[in-house]
């Protein structure tokens, strides 16, 4: 499978979709001593971020959940990259600076609706994304079907 | 992007090292946003003031190291522990000189230790149509909303490079097209909910920012008298359970009346959803005990003050029951030195400044519920703390703990 996106944070990454039900703040959802969900309301509560491919369909909350990520990236417990539906200024700033601070690119791709919703839980991808031509791919699974890039 | 030449200026370093620096971060943000030009901004409200790691005093660090300074009036929010009772800290001992750095490095940057989320309420009161650059996800949807200032939803770093350089994208919340309703709620009326006036305004919050996640709603049905308070209640729950940045209603905030909804898509809130979403938010039992009462998420106001005095006037609390009130410094000092407050000191209320009791740990007793009036505490503080919490009435509140155990309604 193939999903085309905008790339909003530049980077590559591969790893384990852990794809999330509900949206999530980081700050507040994740505990950063052991980045597990730990948002009481969350579906997904107990799940670790640490190098997987963070499907979330939008963020809550918190304007300290850059520096969660940021928090996360230095202790090397951030997701390797994120998979979202829309433009989120506060992961962008926090990816941004966990680059900035400690070289830790964490790459983020904006998919539509509808590609989110093919996303399989626990599947291996790899993402790639910079300006102009960003992809998730999924070895092993054929080329199934895609939308146009969602930038 | 199209950079002016005062952009220009700050990344070719004429305004120094930090500056440039920053101004780079900020064109790489602005790119990301879709930006294509910057904007000056009247003030700055920083919350990457409140520590979290290494990583916090990290970047501080670097733009004090280069020597950076804010160029415009900037404001802090609270900080991870109240230094001035360092007694009641529960947390981790280390967080007090860790917070202490990180609150220095920001004053050596030029910001005001003010070291509230609600700068709003007295201190920094930007006017309808400014640009500013704030943080923390309630005074975003507060000076937006009730007051037509605009800022985008800015996190930690952002806020910081915006006060270091006076400059961010034009992008989001910024912009008319993006300040305009995409949907428009049709709300029950207070009566009609069957809630208490002080549980009303948290609930729509809760059932807005879950039904209009990252998106602009329009209201109508508000009660037109909704005070500050009232509306400070609204925005915080709603920027917790979803992520609103800014609301209008109809009749109450400033830009209400400007704005087409001739075409926005029209949705019924029930009036069983606000019912719900407090019925979710406290799972009390009567008769459960209580270990304490926490208030003021986001800081209590000196209108609060006053209504807590009246609440706990000639009553005695029970000594099983802690009651905390979280406000800023400014807030707390009028207080104190105001006889009309003194029910409250007979009562027992501390008041904690600096931070706030759903992120900085001050309840002794490890068992028991925290009781609370607030939604944005009531959905935090389980993940953070690691305790129950039930929101209910101020009045509910108190009855408890005058006896160290959940009072039914009344």
């Amino acid at each position: 499978m193939l999903i085309h996106g905008h790339a909003l944070i530049e980077g590559l990454a591969s790893g384990g979709v852990l794809k999330l039900t509900e949206p999530l703040s980081l700050w507040g959802g994740v505990d950063l001593q052991t980045g597990r969900i730990v948002d009481a309301s969350h579906p997904q509560r107990g799940a670790m971020l640490a190098t997987r491919l963070l499907a979330m369909p939008g963020s809550r909350g918190s304007s300290s959940s850059s520096s969660a990520l940021v928090e996360l990236a230095r202790t090397g417990r951030a997701p390797a990259g994120v998979i979202t539906t829309r433009s989120d200024p506060i992961l962008t700033i926090g990816a941004l600076v966990a680059d900035y601070l400690y070289g830790a690119a964490i790459p983020i791709l904006i998919v539509s609706v509808e590609d989110f919703g093919k996303l399989q839980c626990g599947a291996t991808g790899h993402l790639w994304c910079e300006a102009g031509r960003a992809v998730m791919t999924f070895p092993g699974h054929e080329l199934v079907e895609f939308s146009n890039s969602s930038a | 992007m199209k950079l002016e030449p005062i952009d220009r200026a700050l990344l070719a370093g004429e305004h120094g090292a930090a500056a440039a620096r920053a101004m780079a971060l900020l064109v790489r943000y602005g790119t990301a946003c879709g930006a294509d030009r910057f904007i000056d901004i009247e003030s700055a409200h920083i919350d990457g003031c409140l520590y979290h790691g290494p990583s916090s005093i990290d970047f501080a660090q670097h733009f004090v190291d280069l020597g950076g300074k804010v160029r415009v009036p900037t404001t802090l929010n609270v900080a991870a522990v109240d230094v001035t009772h360092p007694g009641w800290n529960c947390g981790p001992p280390e967080i007090i000189a860790q917070q202490e750095t990180l609150t220095r490095l920001h004053e050596q940057l030029g910001c005001l230790p003010t070291l509230t989320c609600a700068p709003y309420q007295r201190m920094a009161r930007p006017r309808r149509g400014e640009h500013v650059a704030w943080a923390e996800s309630n005074a975003i949807v507060f000076i937006n909303s009730v007051l037509g200032a605009r800022t985008d939803r800015y996190g930690d770093f952002t806020d910081l490079c915006a006060a270091l350089t006076g400059r961010v994208p034009l992008a989001g919340l910024h912009c008319d097209e993006a300040r305009r309703p995409v949907i428009l709620f049709e709300l029950p009326s207070v009566e009609a909910t069957g809630l208490p006036r002080d549980l009303y305004f948290a609930a729509i919050g809760y059932v807005v920012g879950r039904r209009a996640p990252g998106i602009v709603p329009y209201l109508r049905g508000l009660p037109f008298d909704a005070s500050e308070d009232e509306l400070k209640a609204l925005g915080a729950t709603g920027a917790s359970s979803g992520a609103l940045a800014l609301f209008h209603a109809e009749g109450v905030t400033p830009e209400a009346a400007d704005m087409p909804i001739e075409r926005v898509k029209v949705e019924v809130i029930s009036p069983a959803e606000p019912a719900a979403a407090i019925a979710s938010l406290c799972r009390a039992v009567d008769g459960e005990a209580v270990a304490a009462v926490c208030l003021g998420t986001p800081h209590y106001s000196i209108h609060e003050f006053a209504q807590l005095n009246r609440a706990v006037e000639g009553r005695r609390r029970s000594p099983e029951t802690e009651v905390y009130v979280s406000t800023s410094r400014e807030i707390a000092s009028a207080v104190a030195a105001d006889a009309a407050f003194d029910a409250l000191r007979a009562f027992g209320v501390n008041m904690i400044v600096d931070t706030c009791t759903y992120l900085a740990p001050v309840v002794r007793q490890t068992s028991g519920l925290i009781l609370t009036t607030s939604g944005k505490y009531a959905h935090y503080g389980p993940g953070n703390l690691g305790r129950r919490v039930a929101l209910m009435t101020l009045e509910r509140c108190i009855r408890s703990a005058e006896t160290g155990r959940v009072a039914p309604p009344c």
